[in-house]
């Protein structure tokens, strides 16, 4: 950032700002020669209180006490049923085949079924009562059965955009217009990273076989009005892991540091020729960048995994698969990584949904649970927020043999990080239509989220375009009973 | 007045607290001081919502401010212990005091203080600066350092805060300066070396004047406007699938460049359809209303999807135009600013006429360049001279009619009907089959379908066949069938046609493409109601058949789905003359000449007539000049590049007032087109406003917003901070400006120059001002840290594009091509795997493509290029006035390792190489420190380059194979007159040049 660029809504960064170039020109003065200044730069830490490359948030001290440290979200996108997945439905399967009852759908927003008849669903899957706790999970997830005392259900969310696009837009920054902050950039930007060599934002996307692979945009990781460097970075499995992140050919890791030194020592004489406080910013930006050219490639070199992690799983890596996408979610947790969201998208299930839904819930169900009980074995699970769900559900009314976008009613599920397992909290209505007891708008899960981490939502806001906006923009309540 | 007892004795102590404070003479102004502090800590409950306002009292207006209350007026002028604000503000009951504590809002011990202070001096009040009407102020008085007005009144600032202004920039930084602020590119050496040494006074207005000249100034210009409008070559949602709109990119190029005045700049991007000399450039133009996100997906609400769009507009052009964030008065009256509601759907009925596809695909409209409409142009011209040739009758054209009937009376019709014997088919069509009506295919239910029909001739010549093509009594027309292949068997051996005539064309594709053997292409035939089309199939050698020989045709039909209830007919002639010359003849025709001649009416007579003149021998020539001058006009529309314009519909939209925003809710009251009425006063009851009355009442001069608004970002560019800080808003939650006269001097001198973009920047590149050193002294970083007062320069980091531009130009492989299609630079494999309906694989382009300036990269919004997102260009989705300048990691990464930095480092060291006397190392950097930051190295500089190369010349010698893997890098050929270790140790150190702070930034 340059001049009239810095975030003024900071005034602790206003005074480090001052205090660095201050610091600057004292040991400059002091006679510390420039590549002894640029040493100490490139060592980091110990520059925290003169302004440190590392942004360590605006949330100090915490607003409420953190449970949780970090997030990693299991995005389902494309709109997992509730009815086949975590929301048993008996009255609806008694109603199979007739019309849906209109006192359920009068005025509401449909989607593709828009002026068809509507007709009840049967739930295509037996649900079954797991662990100590009982919770009804679908018989499609037998893996998350065996956690099912970890998780909390929340069967009663809903959501304000009907098309996956907007929807998604709704549930990553809480409005559908563009150019606001994703949730993970807010954290960033409230909280740090807790991590010098990789992005404290990371989005890993994989698809599967059943459910039409939904295109996603850039936009549900962008940091919008927020400055770029609190931006979602993309990991990919395949090709350079994070974008431009190998050196070119024919330049090895000793030629890429020549170079790299050769930049800093240049910018060195430039700090003392033109005294511009962002040349340190650039400085410590280039130390970070060739920091993270060896260790994004260490995070995704899975060989020194062991076997029984790997069988955990299900995935020996590089496969671009959700199972992949989980362990190395589990090694950035490890690395410090803020927030790590994993897109899978494959729910889809506008036609076939018995088999598609079966189908998808193969292609996430042992990973998820893997990296459950991969983080509790670590103990990292009680500062871990697990989350898994996707932008909307779908109708309990037929679409052929599948089912419609719906954002009345639909389930998702947490754990760790502060979450109390083993329970469930709100319901829809008998048929699954609309969310009626203790509902949860995405509002409310984006409170409930920052809560954990430690922030309070109404007090994490960022002045642009004229006014204070929040995550959460005039909304939210914290679901405080399915706290710890 | 009435007090709560508890509140009285705090009350009473707070008075005594600020008793010194109301009389200090500071003077408190209610636009700079007391209106921020009421917009933020007051309005959102007593401010311009009606709807969420407390106690039905605002504290926005005079009237609200100052009107007697059951308990008193919050203000009474030089008394704050009769006003009641002041007793809620400084109350030490929670529940009396204001604001309360649940509504997070908090006033401060100095805010209390200053709104005590306003009213004890006298509670002057002005409403919100930004929509006073701008007077030209009066110039100060200024000094020698003043080179024109805008020094005047800066140096009065400067005077008032006791700073003096930095000295002049030096040549080269001055130059590099205006040549990237003006041109987005840096000085070439030439321009370098011209300026530096130049004696002539006039030297730098003559640099200013050759930028201002500079058809890159266009460029430059457009790409900051290009993120107002949200320009992009993609829809943005869902699929975000390719549209082509970049005429309107060049449009914008263009306009800049001939300094289009900017109140018609404004009138054609918003109604360049409606202005009463629209042409194609106006139409191209008022692609503005054109650039929003729109969506394809299936399943996505008409009805939704509309209110986005309507909004979405509102939002644009209050942001671009009016620095408003209208877009705020969606659900809600405006917090802080008195846009109501209202005013939100006011603005959105103006582009309730705008023609567009809610949910699907737009329309795009071909535009002709220059040359193409010229050449239509042309054409047209011939056309209608051949045409009249065509249509006059002729005594020699009537005589050639007599002929003409004579001999079609004497020989009779020539055609017979081939007979079906059996028909089957491929995909399990059936199909009826009459031995003279023809056969009726039913149960078409693939993509392809193959009829194979076997018949017997009447005839002992085959020379012609005629394939019929009826609509069945009572069916629907056809509509963009396809014959894909016919094809002839005769007695089992193939027969080829010589070729294939559409006699009736009616919207028919190319008769040769159903004989052409390839099934791919066909000829795609429609009927008009129950009239037939044929196809005429001349073989390649008469045939000789009896009634035994075995005649056999397949007939390949694609999309037959749209051929449903059609009767086909198989004809065929024993007749050798030339049938080309007779055809079939129209129904209506044959009707004709079954009259006597004698008996013939006029209209008939003058039917016959007009369509002898299609077949008569003496105008062939001129039928064919026609047809050749038709293909050639095909040829060239089909070469026109296409656009969304925009096209006003007789029928607008109705739009309605949505209550909070909900498009399902159609309650609310229809709303008018209509400016904000507290700008621009009630519309007219008598007729609608058009967006044309739009664009004229925003440049009317009357208008306070639009100039502000726009001098304001224009200085912003040149200074890298608006006079009004917060660029994107000039509401009362906006900055106030720092120096207002100045503001509104600048404003009504654009205005008064006729809008005039290129003068409103040579004002301001020429003034003392601009010209400082941007070097910040310790004293001036303590007293104005932000650089408030424009005592130096800005410091400002370059534009994504513009990063990209630079080395480009340094290296020398920039290619200077104004205009044309997006272009597709090096993009990572797989980046826009994650998009879908279709998918589709990026293809960099080859060659130019490749090394075009940043503003024509493809603009893909949901996967915007890498390296221009990692430098903060904006997806433009949304306006976006202020580009975050951002200093990441992600950056270095970019400019390390993106092959197009790797491969313009490696151009660059070949062209020092070339342009240097040999191994003249330091010579090399001299010269790219010259091309890339304009100035010469210091000598500590160059002895770490100098040292990087010989380490590296070292190094690469002994591995080869990893310079010319370097060296590999990007497109353009290695050169093989170098020597590759030499040119990879160069690469490498032009690589630390274009990695440097410097190289980033202009000062």
């Amino acid at each position: 950032m340059s001049d009239g660029h810095w975030d003024r809504n900071n005034p602790a960064e206003r005074a480090r700002r001052l205090g660095r170039r201050a610091f600057l020109r004292r040991t400059a003065a002091y006679g510390v020669g420039t590549l002894a200044l640029g040493d100490l730069l490139a060592q980091g830490r110990e520059l925290d209180d003169v302004g440190s490359r590392r942004w360590s948030g605006v949330v100090r001290p915490p607003h409420v006490a953190p449970r949780a440290k970090r997030i990693i979200q299991l995005y389902m996108a494309g709109g997992p049923s509730h009815l086949e997945t975590l929301d048993p439905k008996p009255k609806l399967a008694q109603m199979h085949g007739q019309a849906m009852p209109e006192s359920f759908t009068q005025g509401k927003p449909i989607a593709q079924l828009q002026g068809q008849e509507l007709k009840c669903f049967a739930p295509q899957h037996e649900f079954i009562r797991c662990g100590q706790s009982g919770q009804e999970i679908a018989a499609i997830f037998p893996e998350l059965a065996k956690v099912a005392d970890e998780l909390c259900i929340i069967r009663s969310m809903s959501t304000g955009a009907i098309n996956h696009d907007p929807a998604h837009t709704f549930m990553n920054t809480g409005t559908t217009i563009s150019g606001r902050p994703a949730m993970g950039s807010w954290l960033l930007y409230g909280l740090g990273s807790e991590t010098d060599d990789l992005p404290g934002f990371v989005v890993m996307t994989s698809t599967g076989k059943f459910g039409q692979a939904q295109p996603i945009a850039a936009r549900q990781w962008h940091s919008g009005f927020l400055p770029s460097q609190f931006q979602g970075v993309e990991f990919h499995s395949k090709g350079d892991p994070v974008l431009y992140v190998a050196s070119p050919p024919g330049v090895d890791a000793n030629r890429q540091r020549d170079v790299v030194d050769a930049v800093r020592r240049l910018n060195m004489m430039a700090q003392q020729e033109l005294d511009d406080p962002e040349i340190a910013t650039r400085i410590s930006a280039y130390e970070t960048a060739f920091r993270m050219q060896s260790s994004v490639p260490g995070l995704m070199d899975l060989s020194g995994e062991p076997e029984h992690i790997l069988k955990l799983y299900g995935t020996r890596g590089g496969d671009g698969s959700f199972a992949a996408n989980c362990l190395l979610a589990r090694r950035l947790a490890e690395r410090g990584v803020r927030f790590i969201q994993l897109y899978h998208r494959d729910w889809d299930h506008h036609g076939e949904i018995k088999e598609h839904s079966a189908g998808t819930a193969r292609e996430v169900d042992q990973a998820a649970a893997a990296l459950i009980i991969d983080l509790r074995q670590r103990g990292m699970l009680e500062d871990t927020l697990v989350v898994w769900g996707g932008e909307f559900g779908r109708t309990p009314m037929a679409q052929g043999n599948g089912r419609d976008h719906h954002i009345k009613g639909f389930s998702i599920w947490m754990a760790g990080g502060g979450i109390r397992g083993g329970m469930s909290w709100g319901a829809t209505d008998d048929l699954g239509y609309e969310a009626v007891e203790n509902p949860v708008s995405v509002h409310d899960l984006h409170a409930t989220l920052l809560h954990l981490m430690g922030i309070d939502h109404t007090r994490l806001t960022y002045r642009a375009q004229g006014r204070d906006f929040r995550l959460t923009d005039v909304s939210g309540e914290v679901v405080s009973s399915i706290l710890l | 007045m009435r007090f709560l007892r508890g509140a009285t004795l705090a009350f009473s102590i707070g008075l005594a607290l600020l008793n010194g404070v109301a009389q200090a003479d500071d003077h408190v102004d209610f636009l700079r001081d007391v209106r921020p502090i009421l917009s933020d800590t007051c309005y959102t409950c007593h401010g311009p919502d009606a709807g969420t306002r407390k106690a039905r009292l605002r504290l926005d207006t005079r009237d609200g401010l100052f009107s007697e209350r059951d308990l008193g007026a919050p203000v009474v002028p030089g008394s704050p212990e009769d006003s009641t604000l002041v007793e809620r503000i400084l109350s030490d009951d929670e529940g009396n005091r204001m604001p309360p504590p649940k509504s997070g809002k908090n006033l401060t011990a100095n805010q209390r203080e200053t709104l005590a202070r306003w009213i004890a001096q006298g509670a002057e009040y002005r409403g919100h600066w930004a929509y006073q009407p701008a007077t030209k102020p009066t110039i100060p008085a200024a000094g020698p350092w003043a080179a024109n007005p805008i020094d005047a009144f800066i140096a009065d600032a400067h005077e008032r805060q006791q700073l003096k202004p930095a000295p002049p920039a030096d040549r080269e930084t001055l130059i590099r300066r205006l040549s990237l602020d003006l041109t987005g590119l840096p000085p070439t050496p030439q321009e370098l070396s011209t300026f530096r040494d130049a004696s002539d006074p006039d030297a730098y207005p003559q640099e200013v004047e050759r930028l201002l000249q500079s058809p890159r100034y266009g460029e430059r210009m457009a790409q900051y406007w290009l993120d107002l409008v949200r320009y992009a070559d993609t829809v943005g949602y869902h699929g975000d699938n390719h549209q082509e709109i970049w005429l309107y990119r060049d449009w914008v190029i263009d306009a800049l460049n001939a300094n289009m005045p900017f109140d018609q700049f404004t009138a054609e991007q918003l109604a360049g359809d409606l202005l009463p000399n629209a042409d194609r450039r106006t139409k191209v133009a008022s692609g503005y209303n054109r650039l929003l996100m729109t969506t394809r997906e299936g399943g996505a609400q008409a009805k939704e999807y509309e209110a986005k769009y309507a909004a979405d507009r509102v939002r644009n052009v209050s942001s671009v135009w009016l620095g408003a964030t209208l877009g705020c008065a969606q659900c809600h009256d405006h917090k802080f600013d008195p846009y109501a509601s209202r005013d939100f759907y006011g603005m959105a009925a103006f582009f309730a006429d705008v023609k567009e596809t809610s949910v699907g695909e737009q329309q795009p409209t071909q535009i002709p360049s220059d040359d193409q409409a010229s050449q239509v142009a042309r054409i047209d011209h011939l056309k209608e001279a051949v045409a009249q040739q065509l249509g006059t009758w002729t005594p020699t054209l009537a005589r050639s009619l007599d002929r003409w009937e004579a001999e079609r009376t004497m020989r009779g019709s020539r055609w017979r009907v081939l007979v079906p014997l059996t028909v089957d088919s491929d995909q399990g069509a059936i199909a009826e089959f009459d031995p003279y009506e023809g056969w009726k295919p039913h149960g078409m239910t693939s993509e392809i379908e193959t009829l194979r029909l076997s018949l017997f001739s009447e005839l002992s010549l085959l020379t012609t066949l005629r394939l019929v093509i009826q609509p069945s009594k009572g069916a629907a027309s056809v509509e963009n069938a396809e014959l894909a292949e016919l094809s002839l068997k005769v007695g089992g051996m193939p027969v080829g046609f010589a070729h294939a005539d559409a006699p009736v064309l009616r919207r028919g594709g190319k008769p040769d493409s159903a004989i052409d053997g390839d099934p791919s292409t066909g000829w795609s035939f429609a009927t008009v109601g129950a009239r037939s089309t044929e196809l005429i199939l001349t073989l390649q050698h008469p045939i000789e058949v009896s009634p035994e020989t075995q005649i056999d045709v397949q007939v390949r039909l694609a999309k037959p789905l749209n051929a449903r209830g059609t009767i086909f007919r198989l004809d065929s002639t024993d007749d050798a003359a030339d049938i080309q010359a007779e055809r079939a003849l129209p129904e209506e025709i044959e009707r004709i000449l079954e009259v006597v001649t004698s008996e013939r009416n006029e209209t008939q007579r003058a039917a016959l007539a007009a369509y002898f003149r299609t077949i008569a021998p003496e105008l062939a020539a001129s039928r064919a000049a026609l047809s050749a001058l038709a293909v050639e006009k095909q040829r060239i529309e089909l070469a026109m590049p296409t656009t969304l314009v925009t096209e006003s519909m007789t029928e607008p939209r109705v739009v309605r007032l949505l209550p909070r925003g909900n498009w399902l809710d159609e309650s609310g009251e229809r709303v008018a087109p209509s400016p904000p009425t507290f700008l621009a006063g009630e519309p007219p009851g008598d007729h609608r406003l058009s967006r044309l009355d739009l664009a004229r009442w925003m440049t009317d001069g009357e208008n306070p917003l639009v100039a502000r608004v726009f001098v304001n970002r224009i200085w912003k560019l040149a200074f890298g901070r608006g006079l009004v800080a917060t660029a994107d808003d000039f509401g009362s939650q906006g900055a106030t400006p720092s120096h207002p006269e100045l503001l509104d001097w600048l404003a009504i001198e654009f205005r008064d120059s006729g809008w005039d973009m290129k003068h409103l920047w040579r004002l301001i590149v020429t003034s003392s001002t601009y010209r400082q050193s941007s070097i910040e002294s310790d004293e001036l970083r303590q007293l104005d840290p932000d650089n408030v007062w424009l005592a130096r320069q800005g410091r400002v980091r370059l534009d994504a594009e513009v990063i990209r531009d630079q080395a480009l130009a340094a290296s020398g492989l920039l290619v200077p091509k104004l205009g044309g299609p997006s272009v597709r630079p090096y993009q990572p494999a797989g980046y826009w795997s994650y998009l879908n309906f279709p998918t589709r694989e990026y293809e960099a382009d080859k060659g130019a493509g490749l090394y075009r300036r940043g503003l024509y990269t493809y603009w893909c919004r949901t996967f915007l290029h890498p390296s221009l997102l990692a430098f903060d260009a904006p997806t433009r989705e949304e306006c976006t006035v202020d580009r975050p300048r951002s200093n990441t990691p992600l950056q270095a990464l970019v400019l390390l390792n993106d092959p197009i930095y790797v491969e313009l480092s490696r151009a660059l060291a070949e062209r020092v190489i070339r342009e240097v006397a040999s191994d003249d190392i330091p010579g090399r950097i001299h010269r790219a420190f010259t091309l890339l930051l304009s100035r010469v190295p210091r000598s500590e500089e160059l002895a770490v380059l100098a040292d990087l190369y010989t380490r590296h010349q070292a190094d690469y010698a002994g591995d080869q194979a990893a310079a010319e893997a370097l060296l590999n890098v990007g497109e353009r050929p290695v050169p093989h007159d170098l020597d590759a270790i030499d040119l990879a140790a160069t690469t490498s150190v032009m690589r630390v040049l274009l990695n440097l702070h410097e190289s980033l930034m202009r000062y």
